[in-house]
């Protein structure tokens, strides 16, 4: 083997694959606020009155995680346009991105909301506060704050997911990797350099993540 | 509408066989690293961790889709080595939820209660004999829903084998049967996810009764479960 690895090239990767990172960084952050509010949507339609909705909601939570996140992306990149909805690929990977984790977080916010002791709501309910404040100002504020560090954790799944974009012509790192390494023939080093920054940045996360958890996290 | 069903059916279950194989190549192979380097994270020796926690950030650290287009298109580059597609996607998915199942395992075995541990001490059994006969049958019983889900996640998984060209389920539908017939994405997608969906349940089906086997062997009484579903573990969210 007369190869070996060259800096000149490894180093002028490195624009491209910032390009990318700015993507990645953009599908992980709104991908994850949609994750954080659909899935409290899902949680709290789970515990709905009507057993239909209650239903509904469980065949879709459980329908989204028995099947592949890429399949689902594939589904919507190619339906929506059909049905008239024309998003970029970056929005389209966006929603896949947080429609699959809602029903994620969606038992998370269900484990910490039952985690809230039930003298809560007897209280709440003899002060007679109505149901919308003893969500808002009992339930929720204790709820939320110990499952934070379990949906840090499927940030930190879903930036580790969303190079999985590239199959629907989104450039994250790995696909400007991919593209960088198709023209030039040369995939060793971005592809390498894309594997260490993923890296770099998801262990320092999942390590903070760990010491969330110490600090306010609940088992669940 | 409805006129292609039985061909899309065919089509894609060409592919059925494929998803299978690297779904189980992938969970023989996750199961026993699984077990290797979650019994070496708990090592007395502090290279034997060093090494295995090394391997578990590693793999869990980067994203499967970098992971599978390095094997396939660097180690080749590298080594020389040219695997096929689909056992480069067996390895992949092998040492990717190898390393989440790790966890698994090291966390089932810390959780075997102290008790058991100054029990078998007492007995004077020696570390071999306390492994096999009581520590890893408790433990193990308590891993198996948690592989559950991995199981699931690695099933999952298995489609990115798209990616380098693997001719499996959702290859099948995207570039075989979608560039013919770009008028019924919808069907053709929908019976996609029916497929992996039938995949995850014959996983939990499996799982549950080794669940029901393990618990029995123990004699305790299977967990109660209100949900047909498995449950999600924490931080499980992979692939």
């Amino acid at each position: 083997m007369n190869w070996s690895w060259d800096w000149n090239y490894a180093w002028s990767v490195l624009p491209s694959l910032g390009e990318g990172l700015v993507v990645t960084i953009q599908a992980t952050v709104f991908g994850s606020l949609l994750a954080y509010v659909l899935g409290l949507v899902f949680a709290l339609l789970r515990r709905s009155r009507f057993w239909l909705v209650r239903t509904i909601v469980w065949l879709f939570i459980e329908f989204v995680r028995s099947t592949p996140l890429l399949v689902q992306l594939f589904f919507l990149f190619f339906v929506l346009p059909d049905i008239g909805i024309r998003l970029s690929p970056l929005l389209t990977g966006v929603i896949g991105l947080g429609l699959h984790y809602a029903t994620y977080t969606a038992e998370v916010y269900r484990a910490g909301i039952e985690g809230v002791p039930k003298g809560q709501w007897e209280a709440a309910r003899a002060l007679s506060l109505p149901a919308g404040r003893t969500w808002t100002a009992v339930i929720l504020p204790q709820a939320i704050p110990r499952v934070l560090p379990a949906l840090g954790n499927y940030t930190i799944s879903m930036f580790k997911e969303t190079p999985l974009l590239l199959t629907i012509s989104v450039l994250d790192i790995v696909g400007a990797a991919y593209e960088v390494g198709s023209s030039s023939f040369r995939f060793v080093e971005p592809l390498t350099m894309a594997g260490i920054l993923f890296l770099l940045l998801s262990y320092p996360s999942s390590l903070f993540v760990r010491w969330l958890e110490r600090r306010f996290g609940i088992a669940h | 509408m409805f006129d292609n069903l039985p061909f899309f059916v065919s089509t894609i279950a060409k592919g059925l066989l494929l998803t299978v194989e690297a779904t189980l190549g992938g969970i023989v192979i996750a199961t026993v690293l699984s077990v290797v380097a979650g019994l070496a994270m708990l090592s007395p020796f502090v290279v034997v961790r060093v090494v295995a926690r090394t391997y578990v950030e590693i793999w869990r650290g980067t994203s499967e889709v970098v992971q599978l287009l390095w094997i396939y298109f660097v180690l080749p580059i590298l080594t020389g080595f040219q695997l096929v597609p689909l056992w480069a996607g067996i390895t992949v998915l092998g040492l990717n939820f190898g390393a989440y199942g790790a966890e698994i395992v090291r966390g089932a075995v810390q959780a075997v209660p102290r008790e058991q541990y100054e029990g078998c001490v007492a007995l004077s059994l020696s570390p071999v004999q306390r492994m096999r006969r009581v520590i890893l049958p408790q433990a193990f019983a308590d891993m198996i829903p948690p592989f559950n889900n991995l199981f699931i996640q690695l099933l999952k998984g298995s489609a990115l084998l798209t990616i380098i060209t693997v001719p499996e389920i959702t290859y099948q539908a995207r570039e075989v049967l979608l560039i013919r017939h770009t008028d019924q994405t919808v069907l053709i997608f929908v019976l996609v996810l029916l497929f992996y969906l039938a995949l995850s349940i014959v996983i939990t089906i499996g799982m549950r009764l080794l669940e029901r086997k393990a618990a029995a062997r123990l004699g305790r009484r299977p967990a109660e479960r209100t949900a047909f579903f498995a449950k999600v573990g924490q931080g499980s969210g992979v692939a």
